[in-house]
């Protein structure tokens, strides 16, 4: 894939060494000469210097043959024009856009922008998450934050320890999808036991997260 | 801007256009809400100003909302940055959906992108340009 991305610091830096690291093409998009100097010097990518929200410039990065277009400048309009630019004059099929205001993502979804990723969203849930349950892991969102998937210890106090996964009342919308027990990960069926210990993935929908976590960890 | 009297306009950004624009409709008996990050710049409005002042950021729906864009029959995005007026006028016409909507752009290059993508946009660049070209074509016939 070729992937344009405007934006700077070390965001910009780490998201397009790991996409280099995959074997995709990098283009990076960037207004100030310093960072242009820093970032070229250590990724084999091509650096274009320049404001990524003007169309001459995303047409000399590329963005006609681009794949995606990345906007992870810290403005939210910023990132609304690049994208917009990207999607409706140069025809790119995939932009992804980040945002401060969570009330951007509604926002650039209705008008076009492809995939939203709010920061302070994704931070809140987490630390609403962990300080919630101790016992609860990790957290992650996949499908646009759509779907949740979460790594749950089972104490004692789970009512789960003991029950077989087909015994286990989990609410609808949700399932454990993997079992890491000792190192070994287990992908589990109906007969598969789970005990104190044990280490179980939730996938959930939003709705469903809440009850499924609670009915696992048996907090009220 | 020939706003016919009492229609309802929210200016986003209060630099020298916005408040010109902002203290002129509200003499034609516009009812004008003016919204700006900077609270300085709203409190320079002249005392004639009969509108109502919003201290916010244009780009935050939240704003957009205490403002009452949903109620607006025009919008007007009149901020220093091309990017915030394009972005508000987006919202405004195709969130909110107020009829007419406008978003000044200096950068000729972005401007005719968005033009092409349905907002109505106005540069002062092209604008002056027109002028002085009309100026020009017409002392070169006139006879001298």
């Amino acid at each position: 894939m070729k992937i344009l991305v405007v934006g700077g610091a070390k965001t910009v830096y780490f998201l397009a060494r790991a996409f280099l690291s995959k074997g995709h093409e990098v283009v990076v998009v960037n207004r100030d000469e310093g960072e242009c100097r820093w970032l070229a010097r250590r990724l084999n990518a091509t650096i274009v210097r320049g404001d990524g929200s003007d169309p001459a410039i995303l047409e000399d990065a590329g963005a006609l043959g681009c794949d995606a277009v990345l906007a992870v400048t810290p403005n939210d309009h910023d990132n609304f024009v690049i994208c917009r630019l990207a999607d409706r004059h140069f025809q790119v099929p995939m932009t992804l856009a980040v945002v401060s205001d969570p009330d951007n993502e509604q926002v650039f979804s209705q008008l076009g922008v492809k995939s939203v990723v709010s920061v302070t969203r994704l931070v809140t849930t987490l630390i609403e998450e962990r300080a919630g349950f101790e016992e609860v892991m990790s957290f992650t969102s996949v499908g646009e934050g759509r779907v949740n998937i979460t790594e749950i210890v089972l104490t004692e106090d789970s009512p789960f320890a003991g029950m077989t996964l087909r015994e286990a009342p989990l609410p609808a919308d949700s399932l454990i999808a993997c079992v890491v027990r000792g190192g070994e990960a287990i992908i589990p069926h109906g007969d598969t036991r789970v005990s104190v210990g044990d280490r179980v993935v939730l996938v959930t929908l939003p709705g469903s997260h809440g009850p499924a976590v609670k009915a696992i960890t048996g907090e009220p | 801007m020939g706003s016919p009297p009492h229609e309802y306009v929210v200016i986003v950004g209060c630099g020298r256009l916005g408040a010109h624009l902002a203290e002129r409709l509200s003499r034609q008996g516009c009812s004008v809400v003016v919204v700006d990050a900077d609270e300085a710049r709203l409190s320079a409005l002249s005392v004639e100003f009969g509108g109502f002042r919003l201290d916010g950021d244009g780009t935050e729906l939240a704003t957009l909302k205490r403002a009452k864009v949903d109620k607006a029959d025009r919008v007007v995005a009149v901020t220093g940055h091309d990017n915030v007026n394009l972005m508000v006028a987006e919202i405004a016409k195709r969130i909110f959906q107020v009829p007419k909507v406008t978003a000044r752009v200096s950068d000729t290059r972005r401007e005719a992108v968005f033009r092409a993508l349905g907002i109505e946009t106005v540069c002062p660049l092209t604008l002056a340009a027109e002028k002085l070209l009309r100026g020009l074509a017409q002392s070169e016939v006139a006879p001298s």
